[in-house]
């Protein structure tokens, strides 16, 4: 039960060419920011939106394919989809929103309804099948719009965002869930997300997807280990500064220098994670190789820590404990010092 | 909410008062005149139960076909991609500033025995249709129908289309989403667009008597009843139109929880 989908689609602005292999059993997330064409991809996999172009295919079965003529409208096609807000049918209860794909797909409604209350234990909650969907907690309600999703024995899986309506602490407990229940299934799964969290526990592979295209794609540690550009770093908490390594120093396309630890030679990026990044009020005596003269521009609380934004010769981000960030004074629009150890810089080939 | 804020400006309150007074003194004095010693006897006056029942009936009947005719044209309307889906929300909506008169004269014209279609039914089945009660269910329908269509229009805009396709990704075909989940979504707009309807089908006059003329038992529904009574026993026709105000009120009781309602939730504390 795998997916290989490589589509075009036109949506407004946004011009979408994307081209997703999800091997059985496996997960792949989408990751990219707000219009970056996500949902348009889920959409057009879903059979919401014929594309404009290309092929999807699910077990060497086309759902889609723009130049034969086919396309498999949304209710013939063997899917799952958890949305965002969950869309659970206000009108119907709990056991019977989930019996709902088992009905359609031909079940009689004693044996949909014993297969509904089936899925409804795996996810724990068969005590709440006679409510409505408005008594649940937003957990409850993903927990049954993904058994919703699953009782259909789906060859595919989309996911938008199904974490994102969920408040920090149950987001914690459902993700954990999520995983289990993914780990069981047999299809492909597709999961739309603007966490790079939810991305790094719940995929196997990760899609960077910026302005409709793929800007990277690879497992969840190697892309947060060495993002590709800006967007990705920043997800990840690191400044990605392109440049050309000569010996243990680069020569940033910015203009600059950054000193480093390993050996480099030809284009390279040069990652710098914020918590390495030191300030200070004057420029620090016996200074490390990196110091550079930076101006506060901005500054978000972020958890314990502040993450500033530091313009510059070098743009960097830098954290800084909430103490230190009063001790110091700090103000957006400062003149501060930045220093990084040469062994706290990253540096890896373009 | 604080003092300043409840106060209404002269010039705003002023006609507020004077609007209220107008659309408010006439029922006053229909009740200030009503003769409530003498109301038995006229509510059970022959021919007026009769009309009662006809209107009753009529609008009954015009609404239901209303209802099997017009929410599909609702959706039609709010969810296809049909060419001309303007024109014809144009079209459906004229019934609705027509003057009633103007839409019994076409009636007449098209279903009347020598009209294009009422000559066909008349020469292939026998039928005729002016002068008889289908022609006042289909005056009523003719009048009433665009109200249902617009307000279950309005209800499937309001009514989040993502349902149908959450729907579709269950395996449910375009069919199977209208009737369990489109249609039990907008139930309550149905409900609301029904009543105005069977209200509005309940008041015709204009395109009934055109159309239908006034036929005691057959065709004289309430208002021409009423209108007639005017003229020979104006007593006979405040007690008919009380019947008729106890109707109206008894609507806007049904639909209270849907627009006086929807206006004062605000003001709950």
């Amino acid at each position: 039960m795998s997916l290989a989908a490589d589509v075009r689609v036109r949506r407004g602005a946004v011009h979408v060419e994307l081209a997703v292999d999800v091997p059985a059993g496996s997960v792949l997330a989408v990751l990219g920011p707000n219009g970056a064409g996500k949902s348009t991809l889920l959409r057009v996999l879903a059979g919401l939106l014929p594309p404009d172009g290309g092929r999807v295919e699910v077990d060497g079965e086309p759902w889609d394919d723009v130049s034969a003529g086919v396309h498999l409208p949304a209710h013939r096609r063997r899917l799952g989809m958890v949305f965002q807000d969950y869309l659970l049918f206000p009108h119907l209860t709990v056991l019977d929103n989930v019996a709902f794909g088992l009905r359609t797909r031909g079940a009689g409604r004693r044996e949909a309804r014993a297969g509904a209350a089936e899925w409804l234990a795996r996810v724990e909650l068969g005590d709440l099948a006679a409510r409505r969907p408005g008594q649940l907690s937003g957990g409850q309600a993903q927990r049954v719009a993904l058994a919703r999703a699953l009782a259909g024995d789906p060859a595919l899986l989309l996911l938008d965002e199904p974490l994102s309506a969920l408040d920090a602490r149950t987001r914690l407990t459902v993700r954990a869930e999520l995983r289990r229940h993914l780990g069981a299934f047999g299809g492909a799964t597709v999961l739309v997300t603007h966490d790079p969290v939810d991305a790094m526990a719940l995929a196997d592979r990760v899609l960077v997807v910026e302005d409709g295209r793929v800007v990277q794609a690879g497992p969840p540690a190697e892309v947060a280990r060495r993002p590709r550009t800006d967007y990705v770093a920043r997800l990840v908490g690191l400044a990605l500064l392109p440049g050309t390594g000569e010996g243990t120093s680069v020569r940033l396309d910015g203009g600059g220098r950054v000193a480093v630890a390993e050996q480099a030679a030809g284009p390279v990026l040069v990652a710098v994670r914020p918590e390495s990044v030191a300030l200070w009020p004057e420029r620090p005596a016996g200074s490390p190789r990196n110091t550079w003269p930076v101006r506060l521009t901005g500054a978000t609380p972020h958890g314990a820590t502040v993450r500033c934004e530091l313009d510059g010769e070098v743009p960097l981000l830098a954290d800084v404990t909430a103490a230190a960030f009063a001790e110091l004074g700090l103000a957006p629009g400062m003149q501060l010092w930045a220093t990084v150890k040469a062994s706290e810089v990253t540096v890896y080939a373009r | 909410m604080s003092r300043a804020e409840r106060s209404v400006p002269a010039p705003l309150l002023i006609p507020a008062v004077v609007a209220v007074a107008f659309l408010v003194l006439p029922l006053v004095g229909l009740l200030v005149r009503t003769p409530w010693s003498g109301l038995w006897p006229q509510l059970t006056a022959p021919g007026v139960g009769e009309a009662l029942r006809l209107s009753l009936v009529s609008a009954t009947l015009a609404t239901a076909v209303s209802l099997v005719l017009g929410v599909p044209l609702a959706w039609v309307l709010a969810r296809s991609r049909i060419r001309g889906r303007g024109l014809l929300r144009a079209l459906v909506t004229v019934p609705l500033v027509l003057p009633p008169v103007v839409g019994g004269v076409a009636l007449f014209l098209v279903l009347g025995r020598q009209g294009i279609v009422g000559r066909w039914l008349d020469e292939a089945f026998g039928i005729t249709i002016p002068f008889t009660t289908t022609a006042v269910v289909i005056a009523e329908t003719f009048v009433a129908m665009p109200f249902l269509v617009i307000s279950v229009e309005g209800a499937l805009r309001a009514a989040d289309a993502r349902f149908e396709d959450a729907a579709a990704t269950l395996g449910a075909d375009r069919w199977t989403t209208f009737r369990r989940v489109t249609l039990p979504l907008v139930a309550p707009g149905i409900a609301a667009g029904a009543v105005l309807c069977w209200a509005r089908a309940l008041g015709e006059f204009g395109a009934t008597i055109t159309f239908a003329g006034n036929f005691p038992g057959t065709t004289q529904t309430m208002p021409l009843a009423v209108y007639l009574a005017l003229q020979r026993d104006p007593e006979a026709a405040i007690v008919l139109s009380l019947v008729l105000l106890a109707v109206s009120l008894a609507t806007l009781l049904l639909l209270r929880g849907r627009w006086l309602g929807r206006s004062g939730a605000g003001a709950v504390p």
